[in-house]
């Protein structure tokens, strides 16, 4: 979806960049992308764990996004990921919140806590 | 696949100099192939006719301002041009320069080149260039919000009618553009010459190549230190509207940092504050990737990730320069700190 106007739009999101001379992308081939399917559930579940909120792939297609109390919906790429984060949320999700900064610099491996 | 073909953004507030720039530009033999669009802002083509380079692969967009009404209209003249060129009825350009309305907005058109379905496997968006008038350019910044952000998104500046200008007053102007865009080149149109080259294709696409001057002038680039106001920091909800809460930080850091959640953390960043993230651009250190790895960004729209080949320098550092409005510089750099620590110690080094 264009995150201008909200046309359904082939979006081609820039962490998942088509393959070709001098770009850099882990969009090259299926191990690859498996991989950084697998990490990028894994980082974004770390973030998300603060809206208790839960990430998993889907069939290596899309993602399934769930509160607590199941509340669903399927996202294509990161850029979808916030908007639908938001919608389940009824509330905004901005890496500048001090509580969400706090809760990852305590959580952080070697954090203070 | 064929190599896309660049498009360049000349943009620049009403009666700036793009079209006198456009002219020399264009009088370059190393741009003989390039196509031009031009928009028309009123009824009359002014502009239209002070351009000697009429030919063919122009096309005049006559229904007004490009920033509102003609997303669509931009998108089926660069069609039309790229199935004109696949016939072979016009000749095949290699660069396509779309010369903006003095009062848009640039993002949209970015956008159009980027974001369009069929646009995107055909074409990349290559430099913006800024024109910015020495004579009334402090007023129309002081005026204008479009003025500002034209300068903020500019990867090249020019400036022009420096010669009609007092020298105190432009040094004051660059003063105030470099606040707003540090990183940037800046040329001073009627004091010398212009080189196309160095003001249209060497960008960030270009220098995944093997150019070592091009990865020298990138790095140059990025590590340019912006001016820091901490002013602007304290006293955000007084700055009008027109710029003053505009300004630029560079972010340096030790290590290498997880592509993954840098991924995550930028795309959460420009998803709640991306019309005021104007500018973001720099070279990362990957880990896992022996070269760099060069991000740019635009507001929502960030550029495919450009791999280079080499470092520029013996510097292998992390560098980031934003440009931002209203946002803070702390509050960037210790979200992403605490997004990066998840996944890797990262040492920071305050810079700017």
């Amino acid at each position: 979806m264009c995150a201008l106007c909200g046309v359904l739009a082939g979006s081609e999101h820039w962490t998942d960049a088509v393959a070709r001379p001098g770009v850099f992308t882990r969009n090259t081939d299926a191990w690859q992308r498996r991989q950084e399917r697998t990490n990028r559930v894994a980082c974004a579940s770390r973030v998300l764990g603060f809206y208790g909120l839960t990430l998993s792939d889907w069939q290596g297609t899309s993602f399934v996004l769930s509160t607590a109390t199941g509340k669903t919906e399927l996202v294509d790429n990161l850029s979808h990921l916030w908007s639908s984060a938001e919608k389940l949320l009824g509330r905004p999700c901005d890496p500048l919140d001090p509580a969400l900064i706090a809760r990852l610099e305590t959580d952080a491996p070697g954090g203070t806590r | 696949m064929t190599e896309p073909t660049p498009v360049n953004l000349i943009t620049g507030f009403l009666g700036s100099g793009k079209t006198s720039l456009l002219q020399r530009l264009l009088s370059d033999p190393a741009l003989a192939d390039t196509a031009v669009l031009i928009n028309e802002f009123g009824e009359v083509g002014l502009d239209h006719h002070l351009l000697e380079r009429i030919d063919d692969t122009m096309v005049l967009l006559q229904s007004g301002c490009l920033c509102c009404t003609i997303r669509g209209e931009l998108s089926a003249a660069i069609k039309d041009l790229h199935s004109k060129r696949e016939r072979g009825i016009v000749p095949a350009f290699r660069r396509l320069v779309v010369e903006s309305t003095g009062l848009a907005d640039p993002f949209p058109i970015l956008s159009t080149v980027q974001a369009d379905p069929v646009l995107k496997h055909h074409f990349r968006l290559g430099n913006v260039i800024t024109t910015v008038d020495a004579v009334n350019g402090e007023a129309q910044l002081a005026r204008r919000a479009e003025s500002v952000k034209q300068i903020a998104v500019a990867d090249r500046l020019v400036l022009t009618k420096t010669d009609l200008a007092e020298a105190g007053a432009v040094d004051a102007l660059v003063a105030h553009i470099r606040r707003l865009n540090p990183a940037a080149p800046l040329w001073r149109a009627a004091e010398g010459s212009l080189e196309a080259e160095a003001l249209l294709s060497h960008d960030l696409f270009a220098l995944a190549g093997k150019s070592d001057q091009a990865r020298r002038w990138f790095a140059a680039e990025v590590d340019a230190q912006p001016t820091h106001h901490h002013d602007h920091e304290g006293n955000r909800h007084d700055a009008n509207r027109h710029g003053n809460s505009i300004h630029a930080f560079s972010l340096t850091f030790d290590g290498a940092l997880d592509w993954t959640m840098f991924g995550i953390w930028l795309s959460m960043l420009l998803h709640r504050h991306g019309p005021a993230v104007l500018r973001v651009k720099g070279i990362l250190n990957v880990a896992g990737s022996a070269t760099p790895v060069a991000v740019h960004g635009v507001q929502h729209l960030v550029h495919p990730p450009i791999h280079m080949a080499a470092w520029p320098d013996g510097d292998r550092r992390s560098r980031l320069v934003f440009i931002v409005d209203g946002l803070g510089r702390e509050l960037i750099e210790r979200s992403l700190m605490a997004f990066l620590r998840f996944t890797a110690p990262v040492k920071t080094a305050a810079v700017a």
